[in-house]
């Protein structure tokens, strides 16, 4: 890993994305602390999800630098890939496997020290132990974000990132597992970068937002900054506000060819 | 660079594991234990063939001399060409099952190599083709006479030829799959027929038209079957058929891993690994 004296969680530096001539990310630069919980906030098509791709070494930028830990991605990922993890609903777990053999199957790939210890504190802390036994394909939604929250959660990770972690959950579900990263962040000091269309969710999770369009960020700071900057009372406002302002649309790369 | 808590619940990454081949492998093989569709279905191939083609065989003992000089030689090829088939489908079907389940995206955020899911699928590839081939092998003897095992220690050679060369169809195939889509899958199936004609199973190279015997000689798995029926015809074990089927089973299977690396590559840059799935 070359050396990176920064400290900071994520660094990146004019990172591009262009999928076929089409810019999906376009020129952003942002840092994310030890220790923050940041959210990026967007609509569809804003470039959210590449981004997190190329923070996990999925996907190389087109152009600029991107260090996580320290390594630059994707070149150096096999450094820092066993001291992050990431949960989204979007991608699963084989669905026959049942919820422990695929927790298990991943805590040897993370190199967990005692792999039936790691699970049964995971699964007394995020109360999966009524389901441990059952195969992933037949778990409600909510069941199913919990134990990608748990595979997330396998290697006690540095930093996490998460896409849409609540989506499609009920709000009794969707409180939980918010209380739940709350209580992780404050006991472990973990970084989070959350990707989210819930501004509930921001509001109360986030200290920093980076608002995307176009594939650029447009805006950034807390919550209560950019609610306040923008003359508002919710971040969803704000969120409109950015979403439908035509000056953002000038220059939108997301939509250049 | 690594935190407390993640020092005391994770053991250091080394920069290649056998511990996270083994986890790939584990992952295939909860599949397996619980499947006995799955494992009934790997086992029937190979004993339905095996039983076809001891019908032939007994109906040409009588009625062709070349068979009736060797009368396990259509069996043995039979079951060698099953090993070479579900060798490649050992590879190819388990990596098309990690798209199948969404599920390739979180393997290769892991700590996961490259190169360790390709010995993972190697690895896995030999057990399929363990338990896909055994039976019909020992069922071989009651329903037709006929000992596989005759063919002594170079069965172990011409088996494990076969496996590789399987194998690199397979990461072939895999690393196509991968560039093109699930759309592609059918080519696990297509590739490895595409070269039975040239791997002179049940007949001898010479029976090709001339062209086609150098191609086929560029090919392991004609060497092999030549080999084999150097044992079964001959009763002598070819040195030079044997190491001509393993260095080019070298060449290629270095060939097939670059390849795959570097659609591995190629998938990061266009964005396919978040995109895979049904």
């Amino acid at each position: 890993m070359t050396e990176s004296p920064d400290p900071a969680a994520i660094v990146l530096t004019d990172v591009c994305k262009s999928f076929a001539g089409v810019k999906a990310v376009n020129g952003i630069s942002f840092r994310v602390e030890a220790g923050q919980t940041v959210a990026l906030l967007g609509g569809n098509g804003a470039g959210k999800t590449t981004t997190i791709s190329m923070l996990l070494g999925l996907l190389s930028p087109t152009k600029g630098e991107i260090r996580v830990l320290g390594a630059r991605m994707p070149d150096e990922r096999h450094t820092v890939l066993g001291l992050m993890n990431f949960s989204s609903p979007y991608v699963d777990l084989p669905k026959r496997l049942k919820v422990w053999e695929n927790l298990t199957v991943y805590a040897h790939l993370y190199g967990v020290r005692d792999v039936k210890g790691r699970i049964k504190e995971l699964a007394d802390d995020l109360e999966l132990e009524r389901f441990l036994k059952r195969p992933f394909g037949d778990l409600s939604a909510g069941q199913k974000t919990r134990v990608a929250l748990a595979k997330s959660l396998l290697n006690a990770p540095k930093l996490l990132l998460m896409d849409e972690p609540t989506a499609s959950l009920d709000p009794d579900t969707g409180d939980w597992v918010r209380s739940y990263l709350e209580r992780y962040r404050e006991r472990t000091g973990a970084t989070i970068l959350l990707a989210s269309h819930n501004m509930g969710e921001v509001e109360r999770l986030a200290d920093n937002v980076l608002m995307m369009r176009g594939g650029k960020i447009v805006d950034q700071g807390s919550p209560k900054d950019l609610i306040k900057r923008h003359g508002h009372d919710t971040l969803e406002q704000v969120f409109l506000d950015i979403a439908r302002a035509p000056h953002f649309l000038e220059g939108e790369q997301g939509l250049e060819k | 660079m690594r935190n407390d808590q993640e020092q005391a619940v994770c053991t250091p990454q080394p920069s290649f594991s056998v511990r996270r081949i083994f986890a790939l492998m584990l992952r295939h093989l909860y599949v397996l234990r619980r499947s006995w569709p799955r494992l009934l279905e790997l086992m029937y191939w190979p004993l339905v063939q095996m039983i076809l083609w001891g019908f032939v065989t007994k109906f040409f003992l009588g009625h062709s001399d070349w068979v009736a000089q060797a009368a396990g030689v259509l069996i043995s090829a039979v079951l060698l060409w099953d090993v070479l088939f579900r060798a490649n489908l050992g590879v190819s079907l388990p990596f098309i099952e990690e798209m199948w389940s969404r599920n390739l995206a979180q393997l290769f955020i892991s700590p996961l190599r490259d190169v360790e899911l390709i010995v993972a699928l190697v690895m896995m590839s030999l057990v399929r083709t363990l338990i896909s081939v055994t039976p019909a092998a020992f069922l071989a003897l009651p329903f037709f006479d006929v000992w596989v095992f005759q063919l002594g220690v170079p069965l172990l050679a011409f088996f494990a030829n076969l496996l590789i060369f399987g194998s690199v169809i397979g990461i072939g195939v895999a690393a196509l799959i991968l560039r093109f889509g699930l759309g592609a899958e059918s080519l696990c199936w297509l590739g490895i027929f595409l070269l039975a004609p040239v791997s002179a199973i049940y007949y001898p190279v010479s029976a090709l038209p001339g062209w086609l015997q150098t191609i086929a000689l560029m090919l392991p798995s004609a060497h092999t079957f030549e080999g084999m029926r150097g044992v079964l015809f001959d009763g002598v074990f070819s040195w030079s058929h044997f190491w001509w089927a393993a260095g080019l089973n070298g060449v290629m299977l270095a060939a097939a891993s670059l390849f795959f690396l570097h659609m591995m590559k190629q998938a990061r840059i266009k964005g396919l690994l978040m995109q895979q799935g049904e």
